[in-house]
């Protein structure tokens, strides 16, 4: 029972970094901004997330230059496929690229450097309850705010004046146009705050899942993040679900390894990635279900006074 | 915009060659330090002073991994500190296992380094095509199993610091369940999991080992979620055959103990850390470097393979709280395995099936261990693809 508890925290400790940098992408792409470059992002988020805490000791500081990294990244991808026009495919594989390359040159001599004790964390009274206490109470207060920015997301898309403007833009933005609403910069916004969860994300990864840097460390979150949107449909509430799955079926891996079930790993591995192929082509296959999804405009790009 | 878009390109170039500039400055040569001045300063200097002997390095990590290529770059300071100025020597580091490799030490060979230690698996068929080339250029080969006229392969016994860390082990564990992280399940790895597991059987017999593959060498996030779940699992030590210092963080945030692995990782989680199973390349790369100086350098069909024995393999920095009788018992494997005297593998040993896979008072060659495709008895579960013969 206890070994389960602990199974449940470890999924909702590796189903956060999913959680948050899914959820930036799902507003870059509810305002009609696809980002492919969520693991270059991420790996740079890392590296300025973890040099920050080296130098300072403060984790929260190291959330914040993960933001900051990833909302910079995010506005050059922002200023190319919003105001260049870029291809939005094109631009973000390359963000991708660069980040991936960037971060592996920059962070040569943080290779291997220590992080301060990580500090543990618990809820007062809920963290001691039996069973309940480790499996859910327990956990950085990050998991928590991933949780209650899927609430709010789904609130302030659908519930909140400046979530059906975001909303409008991505699926007609001539239309918001013609409103007078100012479609790039409500998209650059959108693109922008993305960015910085997907900053976040990465932040998280190292500060508080994984404290070491090496080249690459991301290993492929930032595409499970962005298959995850899609897979999610969209949806704020599904994508929170969603990353705790992924998680968990690679916590769930490890763990029936370690206490002695014979597993295909391989199998468990790719799990994940067959479960988002599955429900691309199921909704691909269900045209009334994707066109109440996924945003009319997306990767569109938009030319006023056209 | 068209003024824009040049001025963009011009920045963009600018970068690039920036960025090119900044790699080029990455590959280092380390002169020799100066031999230091000796009172009697030879009155007739030699008419001319030998050319010192070239040697490179290819790195597959960054130095400060702290782990295998920072134990390889250790052995290249010994070679340094051993012959001062007689050599020079260089490395190339973050040489990944793929067509570059074979660019990377082409490029060595021509550039006059005389001696080319490539130091990953990955390296193999690159270095026997370079080696092919370059006949006047001897090249060593860590951990393969290809040789040639030229061309050495070495290696050295890490099961022996395996087996040692599992002494401790096996005194320290409260659960009497040990983990291990295991990274590819090759007969090296597998080799050090039951020698692990041997170990700490031979202090404890009541021990069991959990294995958790992570199916990759360096993948720190993986392997701290391997090591995380091993501990729910109820494993309260743990080893790991993998290059980071993961394994050993984890252990120290879950409170649990850990050990070192390639090099003495003390630092990277000092209240966990029961001691470290550290490789010493030096005495091999002085040897050869030696070899190579004296003309009496030779091609060996077989891979020479070097351990405790000759001071390749050490355990190191044993935590303070480790029980006497357990540090006393380390220290007669050590002297055993230094002398001879006392072999890891050797029978009765059965795999953890039941089915005796050394007899008793057999000994182990060195190909019986180069196969190893088992568990012993007391490691729990099958080796993935190890039941294909």
């Amino acid at each position: 029972m206890d070994s389960y508890a602990l199974l449940i925290a470890a999924t909702l400790n590796a189903g956060t970094i999913l959680a948050l940098a899914a959820l930036g992408l799902l507003i870059n792409e509810k305002a009609g901004v696809v980002n492919l470059g969520a693991e270059g992002i991420m790996l740079c988020a890392a590296l300025a997330g973890f040099v920050t805490v080296v130098h300072t000791g403060s984790d929260w500081l190291g959330f914040a230059a993960g933001m900051a990294a990833g909302a910079l990244m995010a506005a050059v991808l922002g200023v190319l496929v919003i105001w260049l026009n870029t291809n939005q495919y094109a631009a973000g594989l390359a963000l991708s690229l660069f980040g991936g390359g960037f971060s592996a040159f920059a962070g040569i001599k943080y290779v291997q450097e220590k992080l301060p004790e990580r500090p543990h964390f618990s809820i007062p009274v809920l963290g001691d309850i039996p069973v309940l206490g480790p499996a859910l109470f327990r956990q950085h207060p990050l998991v928590y705010v991933a949780i209650a920015l899927a609430v709010f997301l789904v609130w302030f898309l659908w519930r909140s004046r400046l979530g059906l403007v975001l909303r409008s833009v991505g699926e007609s933005p001539e239309s918001a146009h013609a409103l007078g609403y100012r479609v790039r910069w409500i998209r650059f916004a959108a693109v922008v705050a993305g960015g910085s969860l997907c900053g976040l994300a990465g932040a998280y990864l190292i500060v508080v899942y994984t404290p070491l840097w090496v080249e690459g460390m991301v290993a492929g979150r930032g595409w499970i993040a962005l298959a995850l949107t899609t897979f999610a449909t969209w949806r704020p509430a599904r994508v929170l679900l969603g990353a705790y799955l992924f998680g968990g079926v690679t916590m769930l891996q490890f763990h029936l390894q370690g206490v002695g079930v014979e597993v295909a790993t391989q199998f468990l591995a790719m799990l994940p990635y067959i479960a988002t192929i599955a429900v691309l082509a199921l909704i691909s296959r269900n045209p009334a279900w994707i066109r109440a999804n996924m945003p009319a405009s997306l990767g569109r790009p938009f030319y006023p006074g056209s | 915009m068209d003024l824009k878009k040049r001025s963009l390109l011009q920045a963009a170039a600018l970068s690039a060659l920036a960025a090119s500039a900044l790699v080029a400055c990455g590959k280092k040569d380390e002169a020799a330090p100066a031999p230091a001045p000796t009172a009697a300063a030879p009155a007739s200097a030699p008419a001319a002073k030998a050319e010192p002997l070239k040697i490179a390095f290819a790195y597959v990590g960054p130095v400060g991994d702290g782990g295998w290529t920072f134990a390889h770059d250790n052995g290249r300071k010994a070679v340094e500190k051993e012959f001062g100025d007689k050599v020079q020597t260089s490395f190339v580091e973050n040489v990944p296992e793929s067509a570059d490799a074979e660019r990377v030490i082409r490029d060595m060979a021509q550039q006059g380094n005389k001696l080319v230690f490539g130091t990953t698996f990955g390296y193999m068929d690159p270095m026997v095509k370079v080696a092919g080339e370059f006949k006047d250029v001897t090249f060593e080969h860590a951990t393969g199993y290809k040789t040639g006229p030229n061309l050495n392969t070495y290696d050295s016994r890490t099961y022996e610091g395996a087996y040692m860390a599992g002494v401790i082990a096996g005194a320290m564990t409260k659960s009497n369940t040990l983990g291990v992280v295991g990274s590819v399940p090759i007969p090296e790895v597998v080799r050090n999991i039951n020698s692990f597991t041997l170990g700490a059987q031979s202090v404890n017999p009541k021990v069991k080992t959990r294995v958790v593959w992570v199916g990759k060498w360096f993948d720190p996030p993986n392997e701290t979620a391997a090591a995380t779940s091993l501990i729910n699992g109820g494993a309260d030590i743990l080893m790991q055959n993998t290059d980071s210092s993961a394994v050993l963080q984890t252990a120290e945030k879950m409170g649990k103990r850990a050990f070192g692995w390639d090099s003495d990782m003390t630092s990277y989680g000092p209240k966990a850390h029961l001691g470290s199973a550290v490789i010493n390349w030096g005495p091999y790369y002085v040897k050869t470097t030696r070899d190579v100086l004296e003309k009496t350098w030779k091609a060996s069909p077989d891979k020479i393979w070097w351990g405790v024995k000759e001071g390749a393999i050490d355990f190191v920095s044993v935590a303070a709280d480790v029980p006497e009788d357990a540090k006393k018992k380390l220290e007669s494997v050590k002297a055993g395995l230094k002398d001879g005297s006392f072999s890891i593998w050797k029978g009765p040993i059965a795999d953890n099936a039941g089915k005796e896979v050394l007899a008793k008072d057999a000994v182990a060659d060195d190909k019986f261990l180069g196969g190893i495709n088992f568990y012993v008895k007391g490691v729990e579960g099958k080796v993935p693809g190890g039941d294909k013969k």
